[in-house]
């Protein structure tokens, strides 16, 4: 298989979804209710992407993504640095396969 | 829409250089958050998929989608054909045209425009640029009005030059960080390599904590949008339980919304 041209058709396929609603929608009023609805996606989408996917962390025992993503939620909640989280979930995974 | 306060007239003055450095600095939590994600990817490329340098590097300069470019990795281990590869790239990668609308109303950038600055959509620029201190409040007032007017009167996170500067330093931070895993893959050890595994998901919550933070109703969607996720996924691809359960889970964060007397009802976008 020639790689670059798998990583060709990924890109094209990934940029698609990404450019067509910017640049057709252009001058079309969006109507107040889709405005509305369009604000929850952030929200919406963002749980969706953290959890199942989360349990896949560690697939043979998916309860450290759970915990690690806890232990990275308690970190968020007390300070603003979002490196903190991310570096702190890591400490905490890899601390929880150790005693695995 | 608020009066002209002190605070308003001081926010209007923003010259485009300025817009564009505090999208800069929105964008930096991004970038340090991809750093070990990159880092991982590039690691597990080299690692599982006998990438090289260069070809994990165009990977993540092209493609630039941490979740299906760590999701082709492993269909390339697995020996999945190109084509099977690249659907489940298309499938997984779906849910930023839901955001591209979102962001297009938001930002309503010429077409130019829009479509340099479509290529940096992912999912956490994505949130950084929809929900920065105040947007909440502000948009709603703002609904259908062009994002000219909403900068004049100091929206400056609703600037195409704004969601530019958040984009092209998380970009960076994608593509050198990926290299950088390539170049330094043994000189991590075996055992912090897999746990780096949480870093994608903790960035996520990294994320959708302050805005949870704020509004209880935001928990609630999110919550709901995880729990669809997770039961559509016993009959579907990953990529088509985040499109679905964000479908479903936004509406009914919208009908809910709707329901509530007007005076309790929340800002959202």
């Amino acid at each position: 298989m020639n790689i670059y041209l798998l990583i060709l058709g990924m890109g094209i396929v990934t940029y698609l979804p990404r450019l067509l609603p910017m640049v057709l929608t252009q001058g079309m009023a969006f109507p107040k209710w889709l405005t509305e609805w369009l604000g929850f996606v952030p929200y919406a989408v963002l749980g969706a992407l953290i959890f199942p996917g989360i349990l896949q962390v560690d697939a043979a025992h998916p309860w450290i993504g759970v915990v690690g993503g806890g232990f990275a939620a308690g970190i968020a909640l007390i300070q603003h640095n979002v490196i903190f989280v991310v570096v702190g979930g890591i400490v905490a995974v890899f601390l929880l396969q150790q005693v695995v | 829409m608020e009066a002209l306060t002190q605070k308003n007239v001081a926010n209007i003055g923003y010259s485009k250089a300025a817009v564009f450095r505090k999208g800069c600095m929105a964008g930096f939590p991004i970038a340090i958050g991809y750093i070990p994600i990159a880092i991982t990817f590039g690691v597990i490329a080299s690692a599982q998929g006998g990438l090289t340098l260069w070809e994990a590097t165009f990977m993540s300069l092209w493609v630039y989608a941490g979740a299906s470019q760590y999701i082709s990795i492993q269909l390339l281990h697995a020996g999945s054909s190109t084509v099977e590869i690249i659907l489940a790239t298309f499938i997984l990668n779906l849910r930023h045209f839901l955001m591209s609308t979102t962001l297009s109303h938001f930002l309503r950038p010429s077409r130019k425009t829009g479509a340099l600055l479509s290529f940096g959509i992912t999912d956490e620029t994505f949130v950084v640029a929809t929900t920065t201190e105040g947007s909440n409040a502000e948009l709603s007032t703002f609904g259908d009005s062009s994002s000219n007017d909403a900068i004049a009167n100091g929206a400056f996170f609703r600037s195409p030059l704004f969601f530019g500067g958040i984009a092209l330093v998380s970009y960076s931070s994608w593509v050198l960080g990926t290299a950088a895993g390539i170049l330094f893959s043994n000189l991590i050890p075996a055992s912090l390599q897999s746990s780096m595994g949480i870093s994608l998901y903790a960035l996520f919550i990294g994320l959708l904590v302050p805005s949870v933070r704020k509004s209880v109703r935001t928990a609630i969607i999110a919550f709901i949008s995880a729990g669809l996720a997770w039961m559509l996924s016993q009959w579907l691809a990953m990529g088509w339980s985040i499109v679905l359960a964000t479908i479903i889970a936004s509406t009914i964060g919208f009908i809910g919304n709707r329901l509530q007397p007007n005076s309790e009802r929340g800002e959202s976008l």
